[in-house]
């Protein structure tokens, strides 16, 4: 394959992997390595050790033995930078301790995708990690047997050194790593890569390669990037999205303590470029740039997001729900003829509130503008997104930029969009030659969030005379121009009970909206999976049943079910495993014998993970306290780094609970978000924590992500826990109980 | 105005308005970059420094109060018995995820076990109510604080 061949893949992979983050989804492709172009790579930690070899784009090794790995895509918490380098180290044969990681650069050409969406990093690079590990360890071993006069195949390795098979004789891989360097790169066909019993780092609880500087306080996120004569800057805009700058009155703000800028800047008017009008403030101190802020006089005109309100929106939704179905978007069988035939029915409308992603670190962006070449340090999970936000939205050629992929604190979607790189970039280009940090407020972040967008859905259900669910129908009402959706606003016509029963229809209505909307960890399922799984809860016991039961049961034989799209199939067997396992370890025939306590189920299939949960909670007036929960997952045969998968588990399980029961909702009156910062926007704390118990279902399929796939279940599971505890079905998130 | 401050057992001078937060005056003018900004109001606790050993949100210090405290940070905290076992416990089970609030995290356990060297459960909720990880690693948190406070490994088991 060509390099341009390469290129192209590259950005047709790109185009699909947006569509697939929008449906929640992933892609089966596997990333083409170009090994190939590897060589001539230049690696940003080495270019001073001119005797280390480069065996690929991801591989060096030093005369001393020790192994530098390049972590190719964005770390923002999920581990990334530690268990892609771990899928490397263990095909090359070393030990993890000679081990350094140092992070690439985007350069999607070099080292393919460089994303933290979807919780793709984990199955795209499974088995190409791998694979770039195994080549370089089939070059060291080439090299030894050049050296030996020995024929490859009697030579074998461990522990970062090649042996001799049948004699004592050894010799470590930085002794021969310059003469492999001079190899060229086996064909990936002919490499034989371990059995999972050989692994000797997959798997093991392996500790973050980035840990030991935070605990001791040493830089490592975007926002401690500190350059020579760097100034930081605020960028002020209209309280509501879409607001244009009339007027600006900065002559205050100029002469406020440590400001050295003042720059009104014009947007383009286009919100997923992330350039709205506004003024930026840079100064020698942050702090001083934010207090300036105050000094300003800005007329914005703000007409377009009039009447955009919570409230308003909330009666459109029901209006629209009164009046009729709307548009259809998946139609089997006949379910209105089922419904009126049904010797049951079931009814119920849900809804939930558009939230926040607050993650810690509030967004902030880098740059240096310098002759026409700007050098840009960004916390951003897409970077190559905001590499083409760079040239649409101020015409800098991609051939122009150097984009360094820094830590993150914390992502959860939010910095798949690009806004804080463009905005610098603007600013940075305004001040030739001075190094910007853009750094948003806690309250900028809250406000201009692209939010998980708000939505209702009204279901219906039919019931035959044996218990049996014959009929279901969900008109969903969500945000869009009426021919779209908005970003992560649309529905999954793959959601349960879609290819279990023969009589469905699900439909939809579009409300417009100014507010800016996007992914979320588990974007649609953190919503679909808390009312279908409710709904369905109600289904159940309205049939006597109990929502495991009726799962299984809906589930019959396993199988494989293609979805619409045909991406991804759903087996039913591995929804079957996980739920059969969560009932099990939950002890689920065991109700809590305690009154205003009990126990409730979910189960979801989301980023190509089985997950099903269960909570153990109890309601004392206004209060609901989980006690436990429960979580059963299904992706595949392997967890790279059990340290982090677990992690991932806990804090999925965590920010679940924490759109339940913490109140988070963002409310707009025309257009401008109420909430602010954490008095009025919660999130977990440490007392909301239950303990929580996981179990893997090990099947046979490859391995699959962890970032989003365990939080869709719990809501619902504690919900539904809070009906069997008090006859009180939560229907509305962030939801508020009698007192 | 000129502030001789006592920070991490030096003395720096900083020349800054009255009411600048400790937090920005470190960030900002000293590059002492480990602490972090979460909210600026006091809600997160992601600035936590000591001030004369006792836990305090940097963002909500303005830098004239401070006067002659002895300042300590996330970055001297490893100097003290208290502060490396922590730090030794975090990595043992290495708690964090994106690891943006752990430096506050730290620091206010640090001043937990100053005062109360072996807390129990709700001891350890309490004190670190005002913290918050985004990324939910409080198991992890709670963990490590007990294994620092045992300095034993039975505590260092995390399902």
């Amino acid at each position: 394959m060509s390099d341009s061949q390469d290129a192209t893949m590259g950005i047709d992979r790109r185009t699909v992997l947006k569509a697939s983050l929008f449906a929640g989804g992933g892609l089966a492709l596997d990333i083409l390595i170009p090994i190939s172009l590897a060589k001539e790579a230049t690696l940003s930690g080495n270019r001073s050790s001119a005797r280390v070899a480069q065996l690929s784009a991801f591989i060096s090794v030093a005369p001393d033995g020790a192994v530098t790995i390049v972590a190719k895509n964005p770390e923002i918490g999920q581990g990334v930078k530690t268990s892609l380098p771990m899928m490397v180290a263990d095909e090359l044969d070393c030990e993890w301790a000679q081990v350094r990681v140092v992070q690439a650069d985007l350069d999607s050409e070099r080292f393919g995708e460089q994303v933290a969406g979807g919780s793709t990093a984990t199955p795209d690079n499974w088995l190409p990690m791998r694979q770039a590990g195994a080549a370089a360890r089939a070059m060291l071993i080439q090299a030894a047997a050049l050296k030996w006069h020995l024929p490859a195949a009697e030579l074998t390795t461990s522990k970062g050194r090649i042996f001799q098979r049948g004699s004592g004789t050894s010799i470590g891989y930085g002794e021969v790593a310059s003469l492999a360097a001079t190899l060229s790169a086996p064909d990936l066909k002919t490499i034989r890569l371990k059995e999972p019993r050989q692994f000797t780092i997959i798997g093991q609880p392996t500790v973050g390669v980035d840990s030991a500087k935070i605990v001791r306080g040493e830089p490592a996120f975007g926002g401690d990037t500190r350059l020579p004569g760097m100034l930081y800057a605020v960028y002020e805009t209209a309280p509501a999205s879409g607001g244009r700058l009339v007027k600006a009155e900065v002559e205050d703000a100029k002469s406020a303590p440590g400001v050295k800028h003042v720059i009104p800047l014009v947007g383009n008017g286009d919100p997923d470029l992330g350039l709205a009008d506004g003024v930026a403030i840079l100064a020698t101190n942050w702090w001083l740039a934010n207090q300036a802020r105050t000094k300003l006089t800005i007329d914005w005109n703000v007409s377009a997001a009039k009447g955009h309100s919570t409230k308003n929106y909330e009666s459109e939704a029901n209006a629209a729900m009164a009046a009729g179905s709307g548009a259809v978007l998946r139609l089997d069988g006949d379910p209105t003829a089922k419904l009126a035939s049904a010797s049951k029915r079931v009814a119920a409308r849900y809804a939930y509130p558009f939230i926040a992603h607050a993650p810690m670190e509030p967004q902030n962006c880098t740059a240096h503008y310098q002759d026409g070449k700007i050098e840009i340090w960004a916390p951003s999970q897409d970077p190559a997104d905001g590499l083409e936000a760079l040239e649409k939205a101020l015409a800098i050629s991609p051939s122009t930029v150097t984009l360094h992929l820094m830590r993150a604190g914390g992502g959860f979607g939010r910095r798949l969009m690009n806004d804080y790189m463009v905005q610098v970039a603007a600013i940075a280009k305004s001040v030739p030659g001075v190094p910007i940090q853009l750094r948003w407020s806690r309250e900028d972040d809250l406000r201009r969030d692209y939010y998980r967008p708000g939505g209702w859905h009204s279901f219906e259900a039919g019931i035959g005379v044996h218990g049996e669910l014959i009929a279901f129908t969900d008109h969903f009402v969500t945000f869009g121009d009426g021919k779209k959706p908005m970003r992560a606003a649309g529905f999954n016509s793959a959601m349960p009970p879609a290819g279990l029963i023969k009589d469905l229809r699900y439909s939809q209505s579009m409300l417009p909206t100014i507010v800016n909307t996007g992914w979320l960890r588990a974007p649609a399922s953190n919503a679909l999976c808390f009312v279908s799984q409710s709904f369905l809860d109600e289904v159940a016991i309205a049939a006597s049943t109990d929502l495991p039961k009726l799962m299984l049961t809906l589930l019959g034989e396993r199988r494989e079910i293609p979805t619409p799209d045909h991406r991804l199939s759903f087996d039913t067997g591995r929804a079957r495993d996980v739920i059969e396992k969560v009932v099990q370890t939950s002890r689920w025939a065991d109700k809590p014998t305690q009154p205003g306590r009990a126990k409730g189920f979910a189960f979801y299939f989301s980023h190509r993970g089985y997950f099903a949960e269960a909570v153990d909670a109890s309601v004392a007036g206004p209060d609901a306290t989980v006690h436990k929960v429960w979580v059963v997952g299904d992706v595949g045969s392997q967890i790279v780094n059990p340290m982090h998968a677990e992690n991932q588990v806990r804090g999925a399980v965590i920010e679940g609970l924490a759109q339940a029961l913490t109140r988070q909702e963002i409310e707009f009156i025309d257009g401008v978000p109420q909430q602010s910062n954490f008095h009025d926007y919660p999130l977990a704390r440490m007392h909301l924590t239950p303990e929580i118990e996981i179990a893997w279902v090990k099947s046979d399929k490859p391995p699959t992500g962890l970032g989003e796939p365990a939080l869709p279940p719990v809501i619902p599971a504690l919900t539904n826990a809070i009906f069997a505890a008090t006859g009180t079905r939560i229907r509305s998130l962030p939801f508020r109980l009698k007192t | 105005m000129l502030y001789q401050l006592n920070i991490n057992g030096t003395t720096h001078e900083v020349d800054v308005p009255k009411d600048m937060p400790l937090l920005w005056v470190l960030r900002d003018e000293l590059g002492l970059v480990g602490t972090k900004y979460g909210c600026g109001m006091g809600l997160c606790g992601a600035c936590t420094v000591h001030v004369d050993g006792a836990a305090q949100r940097s963002c909500q210090l303005p830098v004239e109060v401070v006067g002659n405290a002895k300042i300590h940070t996330i970055e001297h905290i490893g100097t003290t018995a208290t502060g490396a076992r922590l730090q030794q416990a975090w990595l043992e089970i290495d708690v964090m995820q994106c690891g943006y609030c752990q430096a506050g995290q730290i620091m206010s356990a640090s001043a937990l076990l100053g005062q109360t060297p072996h807390p129990s459960p709700e001891q350890i909720t309490g004190a670190m109510a005002g913290n918050i990880c985004r990324c939910g690693c409080y198991h992890r948190i709670r963990a490590a604080i007990q294994l620092a406070a045992t300095d034993g490994p039975e505590s260092s088991h995390v399902g």
